[in-house]
């Protein structure tokens, strides 16, 4: 239930965020998550508040479940300066450090260096922190991926690389840009651990990435995990998915974390009553935050040239 | 630290900077492909391994992950120091200068920082080929977020080395490594950091103000003493630090001289920092006549020594264009 509730915060703030982009409350390129909550309810169980986590664009749910209040975040996409970042950020580029979460990420695999240093701090620093950066199956075929990846296994860094396969490379099918979509096989050839598991359990998720996150804080070295997901949404709020079939989206409906999970705990005996309270607590929630952000002020113009620089 | 005068050379300089820092500074990490064991391909970082141990390492070739992991690094307070061994090979990975460590503070409103140094060297020497030779500074002064210094003398290669550790963005120091082994030069350290920026008076004159740095310095320094020997004075201004740029001694040296200036980089002329510095004192309303523009003109860098130094701005080439200028009023 616990998890239920947790995919359906993400689930329904990410709704309403496509409802506000709908009626050109946010603007702007925003990349939903719906269908891929199982990872970040899974994944965040497992970090510690000194951890260290960078995601990519598509990051509201890793945002969220790492314990960024709704408001703040709903009004960094609105623009408002009770934002996040103030608005600076965006849905694309927002972070949230005091709660653990050290950004999304706009450019493609971009994070993952920056989350090998994030965990060299930590060898210097004392707090010996792991850091997890989660990229798409797209971002395998970046070299900075690469590069961090070898970097982490030469140093034995505690860097956990999580690839949310969910099968498309924005629009592009990830089984026709690479030669091999076997992924695991290439952080296995750097020598690090890399497994590929059924990323819709969010059980399953939070025990792998547990096991290795315990194996990495003990000098166990970097690891990798590829969670299998799917996108029940476009690539972004407007994306007309040309690309996709019906059938195919049907099938990944079926698959889908939330739907599973409900199937799993009708088959367990829980009441539907308790069920569907779950998605309306998580839907009054996510509305009294928008409402909220709403009503904050816009992000301050004269402010636009501030913390350029020190 | 106490004061103390020491004799090195340029990148001896560079090294006792470093090795001040990494003792001061317990946040500082050395970092680079070949800077540990082996002391880096220049010599610079030589013997600082054997001091500060694995504060100071190797890495695997890759520019990406050393830049991008100096940006997390520094977001979660460490301070490190890395080197991109050629500065040709931060085109590689651009994106961790310009779409990363640029934007850290501004988007989190200084909830996180990026408080790192880049130690880099570029410019042509005889035979570098064009993969080896470019002068990249206007890159990262076109990207806000950025520090750039680049030093010409071993005292101010220390100075700008301690001043960039303890700075609070990201500084790119770039050397220029024909400076690397020239002459022993006494120099005094253990003075407190500085704060960044402000350029040097390095003659005085009436006739023109001349603005450079980097190596290009001393070439410009050679040819205003040519100059007055022939009677014709130029003051020579040189801006070590390029981000913050000091325009306010610059227009001011301009006013003073007739609204005379002249610019000299030895990076290409079409949109290199030079055209910005003539832009800033045209705007500041001081200019008289025509301004000079002494770069390399627009080409690829050849690797043949005769055919590189027929791009790169000499003695000859500032005095004419000098001469020009002083001679236009």
């Amino acid at each position: 239930m616990a998890d239920l509730r947790a995919m359906w915060r993400i689930r329904a703030f990410e709704e309403k965020t496509q409802a506000l982009c709908g009626t050109g409350d946010i603007r702007g390129s925003v990349h939903l998550c719906i269908g891929q909550e199982a990872g970040p309810v899974g994944a965040c169980g497992v970090l510690e508040g000194s951890d260290a986590l960078f995601a990519t664009y598509r990051g509201h749910g890793w945002a969220i479940a790492r314990g960024t209040p709704l408001r703040p975040l709903m009004a960094e996409l609105l623009g408002r300066s009770t934002g996040v970042n103030g608005g600076r950020g965006g849905s694309a580029y927002l972070s949230a450090p005091e709660y653990g979460f050290h950004g999304e990420n706009s450019i493609v695999g971009a994070g993952a260096p920056i989350a090998v240093g994030a965990a060299l701090a930590g060898r210097y620093d004392g707090t010996h922190r792991i850091a997890l950066t989660v990229f798409g199956d797209g971002a395998m075929n970046q070299g900075s991926v690469h590069e961090a990846m070898n970097f982490a296994a030469a140093t034995c860094l505690p860097v956990l690389f999580i690839c949310e396969n969910n099968r498309w490379s924005e629009l592009t099918p990830i089984k026709d840009a690479v030669g091999s979509d076997i992924l695991a096989d290439r952080p296995r050839a750097l020598g690090m651990t890399a497994v590929r598991i059924d990323g819709n359990d969010p059980d399953l998720v939070r025990r792998t990435i547990g096991d290795l996150a315990a194996a990495a804080r003990t000098g166990g070295g970097p690891a990798f995990v590829e969670l299998a997901t799917q996108r029940l949404v476009g690539h972004y709020v407007g994306d007309p998915q040309q690309y996709r079939t019906r059938e195919e989206l049907a099938a990944d409906r079926e698959q889908e974390p939330i739907a599973r999970a409900v199937r799993e705990l009708t088959a367990a005996g829980v009441a539907a009553e308790e069920i569907t309270a779950v998605e309306k607590n998580a839907r009054e929630e996510v509305e009294q935050a928008a409402q909220a952000a709403l009503a904050d002020p816009l992000a301050d113009s004269d402010s636009a040239r501030e913390h350029v620089y020190a | 630290m106490p004061e103390q005068t020491i004799k090195v050379n340029y990148s001896g300089a560079v090294n006792a900077a470093l090795q001040r820092v990494l003792a001061e500074v317990p946040e500082t990490l050395l970092y680079g492909e070949d800077v540990a064991k082996p002391g880096g391909v220049h010599g610079v970082t030589r013997g600082l391994w054997k001091e500060f141990g694995d504060r100071v390492f190797d890495t695997p070739i890759s520019e990406s992950a050393i830049l991008g992991s100096a940006v997390g690094a520094a977001m979660m307070g460490r301070r490190p120091i890395v080197e991109i061994m050629w500065a040709d090979f931060f085109l590689v990975a651009l994106d961790q200068m310009i779409n990363q460590a640029a934007n850290v503070r501004y988007v989190s409103q200084g909830k996180l920082t990026a408080p790192f140094v880049v130690r880099t060297q570029q410019g042509n020497s005889p035979g570098a080929c064009a993969q080896h030779s470019q002068n990249l500074e206007a890159l990262f002064l076109h990207t806000p977020g950025l520090r750039v210094a680049m030093p010409s003398s071993p005292q101010d290669a220390y100075d700008i080395m301690v001043s960039a550790v303890h700075c609070d963005d990201p500084v790119i120091v770039f050397d220029n490594r024909t400076l690397y082994f020239g002459q022993k030069q006494e120099i005094v350290t253990g003075r407190p950091p500085a704060p960044i920026g402000g350029s040097v008076l390095r003659r005085s004159g009436q006739a023109a103000t001349v603005v450079t740095w980097g190596a290009m310095t001393h070439r410009v320094l050679e040819a205003a003493d040519q100059l007055a020997a022939q009677g014709t004075f130029v003051a020579v201004i040189e801006t070590p630090w390029l981000n913050p740029f000091d325009t306010d001694t610059v227009i001011e040296s301009v006013e003073r001289t007739g609204g005379r200036l002249a610019v000299v980089h030895e990076a290409n002329t079409t949109a290199g920092f030079g055209a910005e510095v003539i832009t800033r004192v045209a705007e500041a309303g001081v200019l008289r006549g025509r301004p000079a523009r002494i770069g390399v003109p627009d080409a690829r860098m050849p690797a043949a020594p005769a055919l590189a130094s027929a791009l790169i701005p000499d003695t000859g080439r500032i005095i004419e264009g000098l001469a020009r200028l002083t001679a236009d009023r």
